[in-house]
């Protein structure tokens, strides 16, 4: 299976150094902590007057029964696509579906592409396939040209360049396009917007995510704010929408209501400015819209999760990133230090499937199981109990499910197992426990006062002198 | 195996057996029957807050109210549509008081520069409305094609008030979309804007830059 993201499996492993540098970094703080405050306080707003706890019943449900009949209506989908004239591509990782548009790009003797915000092609780290092959690839998405002008990956996955603020960008984009450096916004979107024009009329193919499938009436939803994912997907002549297979859903009733959940969740707000869906290509009597209309289906391990009763709740996911936004440890740290494609919650419970649980092991236990984000999904998947089977799964796992996600055990220690071994057997024999809880109270100055990484920034608790049961005992004496 | 048949045949024998899919209630959704005097008010309340701009006509006399605008806001060229009103209205209605009109009647490859440079606005009829969230729906058509909405610097769309809906829902149902999708179907609710520089508004960024709705009352 190919391993490709946004950063290196390497990267992913250096979890703690990257977390500890973003703390100790006030401006990443600040940026994260303000945006994030403000996120929060809009979803709460728009939810106002609405029945959520329905809402987000009926958004689980939509979802699960999605799921529960997903290879019917992958079918389904397909069979409509190609009747509404488009054609259907299946990848079975991230790879083979960079070769899919590759040649789909080659076919046309493409030089130029334009992209629209999509998190699988991220995961496909699509823009470095296509570049390594002569062709250009631009996001078109604000956030992302920015983050690509750095050379970057995107920092949440609906607010890329979250983590850099208008003096940064502004010099980023005189370094980079020889924009006047200026600190108003509307300036530097408008020279952006001249840029990317350009862009978008000699583009030679437009390339899209995909927000749902709808498998009754082969449809694709996108949903957004600026226009760019109608410009890809209106003005190049060919247009190639990659999503996971999850995506797909059966009626165009159910998108009205993951709509309503998505955009709120997402930035707080009733609806995007734009939701645009796309049932084919150009009939031949329009005058404008693609000639060719291409949907990649990308698995990437998406089945291996579909397998496992619990881990399947992962696959509801509609990428609204409310827990990231939510979720006190992303809002510290930021989505870089993750070092994946998909940061904050939801990166945590999806990566290791991706990548495999050793290389992505410090994830799991990047938490304190506040439970913030399972409150917040919108499609209520209980993402701290997710957390608790992968972080049982990185050291056993065995015994409670079968092991399922790739590197299982590797963080299983050898010592650690032991202790818990002598741990167990200690509470489960009395005589040798009142003496182990004895022996520790008398012996209390000999405890280590370093712990580790506990002691870092606590002082280490010290056992008391006497256990609790001799204290009862000598006060009823 | 190829890799279709691969996923379907995972996806098909699921070691954790088959699953069963919970029934979904949609009545959260269901919303009061408003009367289309409150669903203008409710879906001006919903757009006016991100900038999109509204005008109540009187119905057999917006063209009036459009030259009006116009002429504010010093429009030179209006792209209208090739056929059916609101174009035909126009053409017919031989006004002084409008600014040139261009018509969308050629394919995009023939004239893309010009329409990305040189139209001011644009005017396009709508298939309706959403009062809950101020949305305009739009099914672009061989006479009002797609880029109509989104390239020109100012869209201006004519919305009739009998045509509104309370929610996308009601509207989906109502107008029967599952019988058959166009090629492009929209809904459009405000000007295209972004909030991906430190998080502040900027409109226009690669759509309009205005959004007008006139509602034909
Ligand atoms: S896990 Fe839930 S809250 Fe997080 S991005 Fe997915 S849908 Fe949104």
């Amino acid at each position: 299976m190919s391993q490709q993201t946004g950063a290196s499996p390497s990267d992913v492993r250096q979890f703690h150094p990257r977390a500890r540098a973003a703390i100790e970094n006030p401006k990443i703080r600040r940026n994260f902590r303000s945006a994030m405050d403000g996120l929060m306080s809009k979803r709460r707003n728009a939810f106002s007057g609405w029945d959520l706890e329905a809402l987000r019943d009926l958004g689980a449900a939509i979802r699960q029964n999605a799921l529960a009949q997903l290879p019917d209506l992958l079918e389904q989908l397909e069979a409509k696509l190609t009747e509404n004239g488009v054609r259907v591509h299946w990848a079975e990782d991230g790879e083979q579906a960079c070769r899919i548009v590759l040649d789909i790009c080659q076919a046309r003797k493409a030089r130029s592409v334009i992209k629209g915000k999509s998190m699988v092609s991220e995961e496909m780290d699509l823009n470095h396939y296509l570049e390594a092959r002569d062709i250009e690839a631009l996001e078109s998405d604000l956030g992302e040209y920015i983050v690509q002008l750095a050379h970057e990956t995107p920092s949440h996955i609906i607010m890329p360049a979250i983590h850099k603020n208008t003096g940064e960008i502004s010099e980023l984009m005189h370094e980079k396009t020889g924009t006047e450096r200026s600190d108003d916004v509307e300036y530097l979107t408008a020279s952006a917007r001249q840029q990317l024009r350009e862009k978008f009329m000699a583009a030679d193919v437009g390339i899209s995510g995909v927000n749902f499938a709808v498998a009754q009436t082969g449809t694709l939803c996108l949903v957004e704010n600026e226009g760019n994912g109608r410009m890809t997907t209106t003005v190049p002549p060919c247009h190639i929408a990659v999503t996971g297979i999850e995506k797909v859903v059966p009626t165009l009733e159910d998108v009205t209501a993951l709509l309503a959940l998505l955009t709120r969740s997402a930035t707080g707000q009733h609806i995007t400015t734009y939701v645009n869906m796309i049932s084919g290509p150009r009939k031949t009597e329009e005058l404008d819209g693609p000639e060719e209309v291409h949907l990649v289906l990308v698995d990437n391990g998406r089945s291996g999760i579909y397998q496992d009763d619990q881990l399947l709740d992962t696959l509801r996911c509609i990428r609204c990133g409310a827990c990231m936004n939510h979720c006190p440890v992303y809002t510290r740290i930021g989505g870089h230090a993750y070092g994946t494609t998909y940061p904050g919650p939801i990166g945590k419970i999806l990566m290791p499937h991706l990548l495999g649980l050793d290389e992505t092991r410090h994830l799991p236990s990047a938490s304190s199981l506040c439970g913030a984000c399972g409150e917040v999904c919108p499609v209520k998947i209980p993402i701290p109990d997710l957390l608790v089977r992968l972080r049982q799964e990185s050291v056993n796992g065995d015994q409670l499910h079968p092991a399922r996600v790739r590197g299982h055990g590797s963080k299983r220690h050898a010592g650690e197992a032991l202790a818990w071994k002598t741990w167990q057997w200690v509470h489960a024999h009395p005589a040798a426990y009142r003496m182990g809880t004895a022996l520790a109270s008398r012996f209390n100055r000999l405890q280590p006062g370093k712990l580790g990484a506990w002691t870092r920034f606590r002082t280490a608790p010290r056992l008391a002198s006497k256990t609790l049961h001799q204290r009862l005992k000598e006060r009823d004496s | 195996m190829s890799a279709r048949d691969a996923i379907l045949n995972r996806l098909r024998h699921r070691s954790g057996g088959e699953l069963t899919a919970p029934a979904r209630d949609f009545s959260v959704l269901e919303r009061p029957q408003w009367s289309t005097g409150e669903k203008v008010r409710r879906f001006r309340e919903a757009i006016e807050p991100v900038h999109g701009e509204v005008h109540q006509c009187p119905a057999d006399n917006w063209i009036d109210c459009l030259a009006e605008i116009l002429a504010q806001k010093g429009t030179r060229k209006l792209l209208v549509g090739n056929a059916g009103d609101p174009g035909d209205s126009l053409r017919q209605a031989q006004r002084g008081d409008l600014p040139e009109l261009m018509i969308y009647d050629e394919p995009i490859s023939s004239w893309q520069a010009h329409l990305f440079e040189e139209v001011d606005a644009s005017l396009t009829s709508t298939r309706g409305g959403i009062a809950e969230t101020g949305s305009l729906i739009l099914w672009p058509t061989v006479a009002e094609p797609r880029l109509m909405s989104l390239v020109p610097p100012v869209h201006i769309a004519l919305l009739r008030a009998d045509q509104l809906y309370t929610t996308l829902h009601e509207a989906i149902r109502e107008q029967d979309w599952s019988a058959g999708m166009p090629t492009n179907a929209l809904l459009v609710s405000g000007p295209s804007k972004t909030a991906d520089i430190e998080q502040t508004l900027a409109y226009g960024v690669h759509g309009p830059k205005e959004l007008i709705v006139l509602i034909l009352e």
